[in-house]
């Protein structure tokens, strides 16, 4: 193959790995320390992505700058995924930790369906693009070859900044030490007086935001429809399992790996993209079932 | 026992008689039956403890080999439809199965949903052989080399699709209660002893995965024959979702559950469909979410409060 | 001495640094009541998790009746006839006390009618004389999660034994059984050994037990097996007494 389509399978590659990550991330957060695999993480992606674009089609059609939209869509997304964060788990994801896991994970099930509704609700069905932001911060040129300076700048930027940031907070905090040792071990930490509740509510509300901003992120570059949030949820699944379940580090690690394989795809063997994910999934989990970074759990017996 | 058993007969009975009075029944019953069939699939797992968010893949499946085969048989025989798309949903049940079955709860439920987003890709991209998102067309096949009009022909598949459900619903019973079907609901609560008294937990479950496979495959099969009509959509992840949702609905890990589940949301979602099209999955996702809070028992569970009864009839103490 | 059914040679794991066996050489020979003492966390456990297949070791071989199992797995390894009781009773909580025991006949019978009924098996006298054996004949028909940790322990050896085993690995069998009781289980327990030939590895921390039913007894320490005699041999040596009794 040649270098230009080697370099733009890479850029899109990369590009398309950090939006996942935005997601990935939050949903193995939530996995790690409450052991709930969130499927409801793909509407809060969702939600994020059609408020991100409403407020860059208001934007555009109020003749603002369209730089506005960059500060607009961060509060947009980080407070509805905030607010629907912390009524979710408060109000209902609270009382199933007692339960089976296949119950949790209905429930989870059940809060997707109820926010897909309420998206076409409130949205409507018809797809929304709101591209101005990308559009005003123009092109840069990556080995000779143009490249939108938000998919190749930006969006990897946003994405290196979360990690750190994460994992800044989660290694050099008092709430962060609170978080990672209720992951370790819940007992051991509620019995030296860490309240878990509290723990789950601001865990399970990092990752939310994380994934509606992960959407209002992706919104400026991608047609916001129906369904999005659908195929995010698998994704960032298979993402979070290749990786490991709980694995912060290792979910950037594969996201990078997923986005390559995908977008090789999609100028290699363009029938195959959509598989792609899936396939580096099913080849990890048959070498190492607890995918590249996790590690094996026995029972005690 | 005696007079749960009279009751269940009654009520085959009158679901046997409904399309005589109301023939606009017949259809509505056809694909409740066919749903409950791959609910039944979603039932076989869950004794496990093991839910598929995923079992479209298999309704969807059979419905295309049933297609393919009708094409190339030119129409095609009924029974030879059904048994046809039955094998395929197994052999695929099969291969997907060796490899889902290493996995548990999360991974399995996740694993399954994944290979049926691969299958639904595959439909709509390679839409030369598939016909893509406009789907294949399966005309009517004939009955015992009868070729029917429409209208007996609805009544001969209600009829058949009735019997269909009551034969594999006793053999499903049957098999959740023998020795490998008891081993499967062993797999939930440890799986290490069963390793420990030489049964493998794999194989355990790659049997029911397979039999699950092939529910799901009839209950596909009989419903692109009642549409005559095949599409990616069944292979969507909301129709997985709606088997699970479905199963619970019923009362998770009973057979009958599987057919009273699927009725009673067939026909709510007839009257929602029309009342409230725009909010029917939120709807659905209110009711799981108030089943699984407050009433994890289902309808079974429902009934069984209701009536006061402790062991119904076909439930084995477990 | 006869012909070892269980030979293990030279056998290495460690845990996070820990030597759990550190050139462990240990034989169980046919129709032998074999105790292993030793104080906690030094890996008697670990032995019984080698042999079953569990854990796989760092080096070392063991070998079952001339066979070489090192690393198989726990199915493989029960099928050639090892069964293995549990110190935390690993049982199925859903399922009734005959069920639990219908499934380990079935297991063992090789049954695989997906048509017959479980609770229509022919083993079901069987299994009902082993409960009644083991005493726990009483709660057959109930769930085993409604059941206190006592009777679950005696249920986990039952299913053990339900497979006709020629080997029975056991941890700490009378653990969870009231002291009153634990004489008479151990009693009862030795005649169906002895009726069905079983040879018997305990690991065990009463020395009580081991006093009055151990014939031969292996002291693991630090990783090694440190003595190996008859019970008035070992428990009458002072290292012993001192390291492992307590006394």
């Amino acid at each position: 193959m040649d270098l230009i389509i080697f370099t733009l399978a890479v850029l899109d590659g990369l590009a398309y790995a950090s939006q996942v990550f935005m997601v990935a991330v939050g949903m193995t957060l939530i996995f790690g320390v409450m052991r709930i695999l969130n499927i409801a993480h793909g509407g809060f992606y969702a939600i994020g992505a059609y408020l991100s674009a409403g407020i860059g089609l208001a934007i555009a059609s109020a003749g603002l700058s369209p730089w506005l939209h960059l500060p607009a869509l961060v509060i947009g997304a980080a407070m509805a995924g905030g607010v629907l964060g912390l009524v979710i788990e408060r109000f209902v994801l609270r009382y199933i930790y007692v339960k089976e896991e296949v119950l949790q994970l209905l429930v989870t099930f059940a809060i997707f369906m109820i926010l897909e509704d309420v998206q076409r609700l409130v949205f409507g069905v018809q797809p929304y693009a709101a591209s101005s932001l990308v559009d005003a911060m123009g092109t840069i040129n990556v080995l000779g070859i143009p490249y939108n300076a938000y998919q190749v700048l930006l969006l990897p930027g946003v994405a290196v900044l979360t990690l750190v940031g994460l994992r800044w907070f989660l290694h050099h905090t008092l709430l962060g030490h609170l978080i990672t040792a209720t992951a370790e071990d819940r007992e051991a930490a509620t019995a030296m007086g860490v309240n878990a509740n509290r723990v789950f509510l601001l865990t399970f509300t990092i990752g939310t935001v994380l994934a509606a901003l992960g959407g209002a992120f992706a919104a400026p570059t991608t047609a916001v429809q129906l369904g999005m949030g659908a195929d995010m949820i698998v994704l960032s699944f298979a993402v979070v399992v290749t990786a490991g379940l709980g694995q912060v580090e290792g979910a950037a690690v594969t996201a990078v790996l997923i986005g390559l394989g995908r977008s090789f795809a999609i100028y290699l063997m363009p029938e195959l993209d959509v598989l792609m994910p899936y396939f580096i999934m099913m080849l990890v989990l048959l070498v190492r079932p607890n995918g590249l970074f996790g590690t094996v759990q026995t029972r005690k017996i | 026992m005696r007079g749960g058993r009279f009751l269940l007969l009654g009520v085959v009975a009158l679901i046997a008689l409904m399309p005589l009075f109301a023939p606009w029944s017949k259809t509505f019953l056809v694909l409740a039956i066919a749903k409950g069939l791959a609910v039944l699939g979603i039932v076989v797992l869950l004794r496990a403890g093991q839910v598929s968010f995923g079992h479209a893949l298999f309704f969807a499946a059979s419905a295309y080999v049933a297609a393919f085969a009708a094409r190339l048989l030119g129409g095609g025989e009924l029974l030879t439809l059904l048994v046809i798309g039955a094998l395929g949903s197994g052999v695929l049940g099969l291969l997907v199965g060796l490899f889902v079955v290493r996995y548990r709860y999360i991974f399995f439920g996740m694993l399954n949903l994944a290979f049926s987003m691969v299958f639904y890709a595959v439909l709509e991209k390679f839409y030369h052989y598939t016909g893509g998102s406009d789907g294949l067309i399966l005309s009517r096949p004939s009955v015992l080399g009868i070729g029917l009009e429409r209208l007996p022909f609805e009544y001969t598949l209600f009829y058949v699709a009735l019997a269909t459900a009551a034969v594999l619903g006793w053999l499903v019973h049957r098999y959740l209660n023998s020795a490998p079907g008891r081993a499967l609901a062993a797999i939930k609560t440890n799986e290490t002893r069963l390793e420990y008294l030489g049964i493998s937990a794999r194989g355990t479950l790659l049997v029911a995965y397979v039999i699950s496979a092939m529910l799901a495959g009839v209950g596909g099969t009989l419903a692109a024959v009642m549409q005559g009509l095949v599409t990616p959509e069944y292979a969507y992840w909301v129709r997985s979702g709606e088997f699970v949702f479905i199963a619970i609905l019923g009362g998770a890990g009973h057979v009958l559950g599987a057919f009273a589940g699927a009725l009673v949301y067939e026909g709510v979602r007839m009257y929602l469909a029309v009342l409230a099209a725009d909010m029917w999955q939120l709807l659905l996702g209110v009711v799981l979410l108030v089943i699984v809070l407050f009433a994890s028992e289902g309808l079974v569970g429902l009934w069984h409060r209701i009536s006061g009864r402790f062991a119904p009839a076909g439930r084995e103490a477990s | 001495m006869s012909q070892a059914l269980i030979e293990a040679r030279d056998l290495h794991i460690e845990f996070g640094g820990v030597k759990a066996a550190d050139g462990v050489d240990l034989s169980v020979h046919e129709s032998d009541h074999l105790a292993i003492i030793g104080p906690n966390g030094a890996g008697k456990t670990t032995f019984l998790n080698i042999c079953t297949g569990y854990l796989r070791p760092k080096s070392g071989t063991v070998r079952f009746d001339g066979t070489e199992i090192t690393g198989r797995s726990p199915r493989w390894i029960t099928r050639r006839g090892i069964a293995r009781a549990f110190q935390i009773p690993q049982l199925f909580l859903e399922h009734t006390v005959i069920e639990n025991m219908l499934i380990g006949a079935a297991a063992r019978d090789r049954v695989r009618s997906l048509w017959r009924p479980l609770s229509a098996s022919t083993a079901r006298d069987e299994m009902m004389e082993l409960l009644e054996l083991m005493g726990v004949a009483d709660v057959a028909a109930q769930v085993v999660t409604a059941l206190p940790e006592g009777q679950r322990k005696l249920i986990d050896i039952a299913l053990a034994l339900a497979l006709k085993p020629r080997v029975l690995l056991m941890d700490e069998p009378t653990s969870g059984v009231s002291s009153q009781e634990k004489f008479q289980v151990m009693d009862t327990l030795l005649r169906v050994l002895a009726h069905q030939q079983v040879t018997a590895v305990f690991v065990e921390h009463d020395m009580e037990m081991v006093e009055r039913y151990a014939e031969r007894v292996a002291v693991w320490d630090a990783g090694r097996i440190r003595i190996e005699g008859t019970p008035a041999e070992v428990l009458a040596d002072a290292g012993v007494q001192r390291d492992v009794i307590g006394l």
